[in-house]
């Protein structure tokens, strides 16, 4: 037991990091405003928790200019990609088993 | 056992995002529905209209003023190929313009009432996506649909219509409700037969954009909405 308890990643224990992982597995890259409006957050919110998941290196933050106007895009790294499967994979066991 | 509920909560709230993420599920049954009917009152108006027009009589007389040049297939007001020194009819084109425009208007009202009442975005990278990869094959298929009236080929624009319109929702379907791929398919098929009864285009055009919009939005409203 203690094991499936363990592979669930502190990492992804926020709704909102769940979110921006959701988001990132489906989508190939996302901007910081399509994200905010998926996942209704603030700014300031969306914007600590990539930078969290980016120190993980689970996510990829690209910043670019378009213009004057600065457009920062998100992408998941293989990384990522495997951690939060493993994630998910660890829910449904954990769920699996229980019922 | 919270400790469940929260990790069952989890895993729907993650299966939401990623469809909502990828997918414009805002698209409304009743958008279906209407343009179902819309096509079937315009498949009515152009019946009526092609009735009088092609009818033999109408026909001998458009011949001797030099309207039409030559006639090379006729069974009953079904033209399969003929040579129009002037181009097909504008009343024709301005029912079908009509007809368009009133599906589009309101299927677009329908769905931007469903988005405000789901809380989602009409205007979203989604509904961008679903938009594109529709209007490329519809785009295609217009243009090759205008260079067959050209050519005087307009036994084939219904089938043209019906095949392109038919790719273009199972184009776009990866970006909404996957059963509008069922009624892309539908209609290709329908598109395809239509080859084979060349002259009977206003026929499958009516089950094609009518009948076939109508049993699909009447699903999609008791399967999504009704609730």
């Amino acid at each position: 037991m203690k094991g499936l308890i363990t592979n669930l990643n502190k990492a992804f224990e926020n709704r909102i990091r769940l979110g921006i992982m959701s988001v990132l597995m489906v989508n190939s890259e996302v901007d910081f405003k399509t994200m905010k409006e998926m996942l209704d957050v603030s700014d300031g919110n969306l914007a600590s928790h990539t930078s969290a998941l980016e120190k993980n290196e689970y996510i990829l933050i690209t910043k670019k200019f378009v213009g004057k106007k600065p457009n920062t895009t998100y992408t998941v790294t293989k990384l990522g990609r495997k951690a939060f499967q493993d994630h998910l994979s660890a829910l449904e066991t954990l769920l699996g088993k229980s019922s | 056992m919270n400790e469940n509920q929260k990790h069952i909560e989890d895993l729907q709230q993650i299966r939401s995002i990623m469809e909502r993420s990828t997918q414009f599920i805002s698209l409304s049954g009743l958008s279906g529905i209407s343009a179902g009917i819309f096509g079937l009152i315009g498949a009515a108006l152009a019946y009526l209209k092609l009735a009088g027009e092609f009818s033999i009589s109408s026909l001998n007389s458009r011949l001797y003023s030099g309207e039409v040049v030559d006639v090379i297939d006729i069974n009953f007001f079904n033209v399969v190929r003929m040579n129009l020194a002037f181009g097909p009819t504008m009343d024709l084109v301005i029912i079908a313009t009509a007809t368009l425009s009133l599906a589009l208007i309101f299927a677009t009202i329908f769905t931007a009432r469903k988005a405000k009442k789901d809380g989602n975005n009409l205007w979203s990278p989604t509904a961008k996506k679903l938009l594109v990869n529709t209007a490329i094959p519809l785009v295609v298929g217009g243009l090759f649909c205008i260079a067959l009236l050209k050519h005087g080929l307009f036994g084939l624009v219904a089938p043209c219509t019906l095949i392109f319109y038919g790719l273009a929702l199972i184009n776009g379907s990866k970006y909404t409700l996957p059963e509008i791929r069922y009624v892309g398919v539908l209609n290709i098929i329908l598109g395809l037969l239509n080859t084979i009864y060349i002259g009977q285009g206003l026929f499958f055009w009516a089950l094609g954009f009518g009948v076939i919009h109508i049993i699909y939005g009447v699903v999609m409203y008791f399967k999504y909405e009704r609730k």
